[in-house]
């Protein structure tokens, strides 16, 4: 559903000197599939995300969705950002329908549908309250709604459950896959984290820093549907080694011979 | 604590005999007040109204200035200097240049309540508009809404807060504008009351002025906020929300405790 043909993207900073974000980076996902792409900070993750969607345009090379190269944004996508950002003076139900209202469609016509996702998000009766009466989990729970209430073909999430503490974090990885199973959509996962990673997803995509490059694709060899205990898989351990290697490599590369 | 200061003072004087016609009692100030109120009530009127007119003025140039700032990079560049300039050259010292040119009535003085309040305004609402989440504004261009819906929609709510914050620095720095305007030249208002009141040296009556003003100030700024709580509530309820209301005591538990049986 996505192609992404030797996408080079370069930024040039306020001193003028180029910020090489991305560079050379192929890559195809189908259609419903869940890609989470892991990597230290710095390597591109985010830039590569906003060229999907059509919010950067690539210096080189070519972002195509179905076979239409992407130079606008892409409306037919949901995003959901590492803070939930919700419109303060909107209840939960007019947040979730921020998108529809966004896109120039009617609201009306989507009330049932905003409903119906609030309460598969596990919100139900909180549809008339605030945002500041929500906890972080449940905000970013009403971002994902919001993502979804256009029924995107794409979901592009960036460290979604960053902010959030150790436990909701796993929890809500759950609740993502729950909704997911409900209405499959392809998914485009950011992560620091390389156990969500190989957790939540159908393949990981590994990439390095400093310029921003494809270090790795691996396809995730656990089923669905995927369990906390499947953390202790020894697939899960390979997967997650082999991940780790790479992106450690680096910083470990074996200082020069002293001569004696 | 309002209440203490009073009876200080009124002790103070009756120690150190301070001459009335230099620092007057409360008691005496308030006795004035009302033995005044009708000429007094008279010239507050005259205050207010340049002080909301200017007021008025402050805000219609300065929120599409702060728009067009926050817009368009060029007009920044441009305007952005120009407004720091007009802002540090102290009214007080222009006052009596622009009643040469705007003579010694109430237009005068509501352009120089409209100079010293419309900085504020500008740079409180920029600072707003510019505030804006970029995750909110790049959700927006994904949908491939226009700009102008956007603006409507998510900026313009986002920086209504800190367009009121804008706006109560600017009311109270309207009343003062005001009330320079009336020292440099004029044969209305409180400001003028004040002046004339010292030079008959009756204080009382200056200190009755200077009591209303101050009234005047705060009242202007209570009704700011009014308006603020009720137009843009999420910004004080999400504060308010944060709040611890009471630590509670043993005994408080204890209590709570034998109620619950």
């Amino acid at each position: 559903m996505i192609e992404l043909a030797s996408i080079t993207k370069t930024y040039r900073s306020r001193q003028g000197d180029p910020i090489h974000a991305i560079e050379d980076v192929s890559l195809a996902i189908k259609e419903k599939e869940f890609v989470s792409l892991v990597g230290p900070s710095g390597c591109g993750k985010s830039t590569l995300l906003k060229l999907v969607a059509g919010l950067v345009t690539p210096t080189r090379g070519v972002v195509r969705i179905r076979g239409t190269e992407v130079r606008e944004p892409f409306p037919d996508v949901g995003i959901v950002f590492q803070s939930a950002v919700l419109l303060p003076w909107r209840t939960v139900l007019d947040n979730v329908l921020f998108s529809i209202e966004m896109l120039g469609l009617r609201a009306d016509s989507y009330r049932d549908r905003a409903l119906s996702l609030i309460e598969l998000a596990g919100l139900a009766g909180f549809e008339r309250k605030y945002p500041w009466e929500l906890s972080g989990g449940m905000q970013q729970r009403v971002a994902i709604c919001r993502a979804l209430v256009h029924d995107p073909s794409l979901l592009l999430m960036d460290e979604p459950f960053g902010a959030l503490d150790a436990m909701t974090r796993e929890e809500m990885g759950f609740e993502l896959l729950r909704l997911w199973d409900e209405r499959r959509k392809t998914i485009l996962f950011v992560t620091h984290s390389i156990p969500e990673a190989i957790l939540l997803a159908d393949r990981v995509v590994v990439m390095t820093p400093r310029p921003g490059r494809l270090a790795l694709v691996l396809d995730v060899q656990l089923p669905r549907p995927r369990t906390v205990e499947m953390e202790f898989d020894p697939r899960f351990k390979d997967h997650s080694d082999e991940i780790r290697r790479l992106i450690f490599a680096r910083r470990q590369e074996p200082a020069p011979a002293r001569r004696a | 604590m309002l209440l203490g200061t009073l009876v200080v003072w009124e002790i103070t004087w009756r120690i150190f005999k301070i001459p009335l016609f230099v620092v007057p009692l409360p008691s005496g100030i308030l006795a004035e007040t009302w033995a005044w109120r009708g000429y007094l009530l008279t010239h507050s009127w005259v205050t207010l109204y340049e002080t909301l007119a200017g007021f008025a003025l402050s805000i219609a140039v300065g929120t599409p200035l702060a728009v067009m700032l926050v817009y368009s990079p060029v007009l920044r560049g441009a305007l952005y200097p120009l407004l720091v300039v007009t802002q540090a050259i102290p009214k007080v010292a222009i006052a009596p240049v622009l009643l040469l040119l705007l003579g010694a009535g109430e237009v005068s003085k509501v352009v120089i309540a409209f100079l010293v309040a419309f900085f504020p305004v500008v740079v409180n609402t920029a600072t707003g508009l510019a505030a804006t989440p970029p995750e909110l504004l790049d959700l927006s261009r994904s949908y491939r809404a226009s700009r102008l819906k956007t603006f409507i929609k998510v900026r313009f709510p986002m920086a209504l807060p800190f367009f009121f914050s804008g706006l109560k620095v600017a009311v109270t720095l309207s009343v003062i504008g005001a009330v320079v305007g009336e020292f440099v030249g004029s044969d209305k208002g409180l400001g003028y009351v004040i002046v004339s009141a010292t030079s008959y040296w009756k204080s009382n009556l200056a200190f009755a002025a200077m009591l209303l003003l101050s009234v005047m100030a705060v009242g202007l700024f209570a009704l700011v906020e009014l308006v603020e709580r009720v137009v843009c509530p999420w910004y004080a309820l999400a504060r308010e929300q944060g709040e611890v209301v009471e630590e509670l005591s043993v005994k408080d538990l204890e209590k709570v405790r034998a109620a619950a049986g």
